[in-house]
């Protein structure tokens, strides 16, 4: 036994030493937040870049969650030790945009190292997100995905419910809801992901309603949330309504853990998710077919529906580090985005293509075809030219403004208070974050 | 008190051999605390890139911000609701032990195994056993009427947290009551026993006040951690939710510097976290262990 470790010992040095000899390439570092089948497929493709020249190395490191990852590169960055590029979440993005002196701009990084670099290759719903108010892309997208609508097709069946017409709008959500409920085919008509992304942030997007002042928040720090409107009111009102009714279970905050299970387990017939959650949703529904809709909209809201927004996150690229480096970074970006590889990563993984080239590679290969449903989120978030309610959202602090949402929410539901009075607390209690945030980067 | 001298022939090894450990409690206690306090009068961006010193800013606004005096009071019912909680159970399972003569071992052993799980092995346990969707005690308590649901109702939550962090603590409580009870010499409960007290007697006037020493050290050194030791069972069931209902000091510690990024404000709820703990240390010492006597 000992000898074994020793000869085990013995290899392993001598394969450092034999690395460290052919160490001629420029070592990028990349931290990411992508466990499980994502990461997976993520060292592929970068193991499929090295291989493609030998000038550079990206070397991936897993750093856990989103939000550890974030926090692992800040406190990397405060000690000068900090990796090249890494991968923010999109709530992040108030944060990163502010901290212009840690930040290399994608779109200056590009430039400098003259690479071809065209903006409007991209996306716009995707690209929108992540841009200034000049249009100048700050960070690379990477992973984004929008949420849609799962339903379980054998239940709609045993509801009497047509099981290829998934509900449209909230009106048909209800009265379906109320079918399966009343013929016993399921327990609950809906559950949902993410109150704070799906049922606040992308239900405003949706129905071209603003979340806020300055462009939802594009326009600068200043901005206030304005989520009290009209429309969310009615909405969260409804939610409550339908939540004691029993149509509508809540699955708890942020990416509501409960609510998988609740659709998988058949008590739920519906669902609202991640696109890129389609994958896991296949795998798990067993003994059932899953349906895919858009997201259901108020058809007596003006402008719904609009186009949906994004979730997910980019990549940014931090200074500090030698030229030699961002050029190696400019040359891994251009090969990321290249359509084969966003192709290939979009029907893997259910995040949506970046480029216009690779969703038309996508359509080519025949890959929609074979797999319904698997173009919902690109018809849905491009559905129509986004407009400055329906681009997205940039607030400093946002990620405990998500926290407020879920608590706000949770509150109505108990029982504490109506959906205006929750919404006008979101308001109030994410107002004071904001300024916090602005007077911390003045 | 008691204090023990020794004499060391050298003059410098006393120091040479405290050395290491005062670096180690320099480097990890000092140093960092240091930093935090200084931190907390500062505001930040989270590269560090712009700082600003704003005196006290951080401590007051703190407590005008409903959130941090929720956190308080939710802390209060939870350090008091753990350390009672596992106090007595500890107590009722000592003396029940204390009672068996075969079996005595074999007890201890059990009881003392949940103090070998990781807080948030723990906290998975319970968080399992109490989901509202999968877990086996929504089901049963379904069946009597109760609606369990710890994902919207805050005393549900708070139930959870308090049984998780007492379950572990009771095994540690308990150890300290088993020998507390055995250190009690025999003849004074016998002498009891003989002038006609009942157990119940015998128990309220003897042994308890005979175990208040031990008593009151577990008393603090439950409370400190319930307060401190308790972040992987919360984040592990609950994660401070709903709605801030188990959202305890220690937690919003990490939630406000490590999510949200706010330096400055939770560095200040650290140092005032600080304080805590060095006035709890002084009570224990000043007072507690000299003033419970028998």
């Amino acid at each position: 036994m000992m000898k074994r470790i020793a000869t085990g010992l013995m290899a392993g040095a001598a394969l450092i030493v034999a690395h460290g000899g052919a160490q001629a390439a420029t070592e990028i570092n990349w931290w990411h937040a992508m466990g499980g089948e994502l990461g997976t497929k993520l060292e592929e493709i970068v193991a499929a870049y090295n291989a493609s020249q030998d000038t550079y190395k990206v070397v991936p490191t897993y750093k856990g969650s989103y939000s550890e990852t974030m926090t692992a590169a800040i406190a990397a960055f405060r000690a000068g030790e900090q990796p090249d590029i890494v991968q923010v979440y999109e709530v992040g993005t108030g944060t990163m945009m502010a901290a212009k002196g840690a930040i290399y701009p994608v779109y200056k990084l590009m430039e400098d190292a003259g690479k071809p670099f065209d903006p409007s290759a991209f996306m716009s719903a995707v690209v929108g997100y992540y841009t200034d108010t000049d249009g100048n892309m700050l960070s690379m997208p990477f992973n984004s995905s929008t949420p849609i609508l799962y339903y379980n097709k054998d239940v709609f069946e045993k509801a009497g419910l047509d099981p290829e017409h998934a509900p449209k709008t909230w009106a048909e959500m209800e009265e379906f809801s109320r079918k399966i409920v009343s013929s016993g085919a399921a327990k609950c008509g809906f559950t949902t992901t993410w109150m704070s992304w799906i049922q606040t942030e992308n239900f405003s997007a949706w129905h071209n309603q603003p979340i806020g002042t300055l462009e939802n928040g594009f326009g600068g720090l200043e901005a206030e949330l304005t989520l009290a409107g009209p429309a969310q009111i009615r909405h969260w009102g409804n939610l409550k309504k339908w939540s004691d009714e029993g149509l509508f279970q809540y699955g708890g905050p942020a990416g509501a853990a409960d609510a998988a299970p609740k659709f998988y387990a058949q008590d739920c017939a519906m669902n609202m998710g991640s696109s890129a959650g389609r994958a896991g949703v296949l795998a798990n529904a067993k003994d059932f077919k899953v349906g895919f809709g858009m997201l259901p909209y108020y058809d007596d809201v003006e402008g719904a529906p609009q186009n949906s927004i994004i979730g997910g996150a980019t990549l940014w690229v931090l200074q500090g580090q030698s030229e030699e480096e961002y050029k190696g970074v400019a040359d891994f970006f251009s090969y990321l985005s290249s359509a084969e590889v966003q192709a290939d990563w979009h029907q893997f993984s259910g995040y949506l293509p970046i480029t216009n080239a690779a969703a038309e590679l996508t359509k080519q290969q025949g890959y929609y075809d074979a797999n319904p449903g698997s173009d919902t989120a690109i018809k849905q978030i491009t559905l129509n030219e986004p407009t400055a309610n329906s681009k997205g959202l940039r607030f400093g602090n946002y990620v405990q403004i998500r926290t407020v949402i879920d608590e706000e929410f949770e509150k109505l539901l108990a029982g504490g208070q109506d959906a205006e009075a929750a919404l006008k607390a979101v308001d109030a209690r994410g107002n004071a974050l904001i300024r916090e945030f602005e007077s911390a980067n003045k | 008190m008691q204090t023990k001298r020794a004499i060391f022939p050298n003059k410098f090894l006393p120091y040479a051999l405290l050395a290491p450990q005062l670096a180690i409690t320099f480097v990890f206690f000092f140093w960092p605390a240091a930093q935090a306090v200084k931190q907390s009068f500062y505001k930040e961006d989270p590269f560090g890139l712009s700082s600003r010193f704003v005196g006290l800013a951080n401590y007051t606004k703190l407590f005008q911000e409903p959130d941090y005096l929720n956190s308080i009071g939710r802390t209060a019912v939870f350090a008091i609701s753990t350390t009672g909680l596992a106090l007595i159970l500890a107590l009722i399972f000592a003396v029940a032990v204390d009672r068996l003569i075969r079996s005595r071992n074999a007890y201890t052993t059990l009881l003392l195994w949940p103090y070998a799980v990781a807080p948030a092995v723990a906290g998975i346990l319970w968080w399992f056993m109490f989901n509202p969707t999968v877990g086996i005690l929504p089901y049963m308590l379904d069946v009597v009427g109760y609606d369990w649901n710890h994902r919207l109702n805050q005393t549900d939550a708070m139930i959870l947290i308090v049984l998780a962090a007492s379950w572990k603590q009771i095994s540690y409580n308990f150890i300290f009551f088993l020998a507390g009870l055995q250190a009690i010499p025999k003849s004074l409960k016998e002498a009891a026993a003989i002038d006609g007290a009942g157990p119940v007697k015998s128990f309220f006037t003897i042994i308890l006040p005979l175990l208040s020493p031990t008593s009151f050290f577990l008393l603090v050194v439950n409370i400190v951690s319930a307060l401190f030791d308790t972040f992987a069972i919360i984040d592990a069931t609950t994660a401070g939710g709903p709605a801030q209902g188990t959202n305890v000091l220690v937690y919003k510690v990490y939630q406000d510097g490590f999510i949200g990024l706010n330096l400055g404000s939770s560095a200040a709820q650290s140092v005032i976290l600080m304080a805590v703990v060095i006035l709890l240390t002084v009570i224990q010492f000043r007072y507690i262990e000299r003033r419970v006597q028998y």
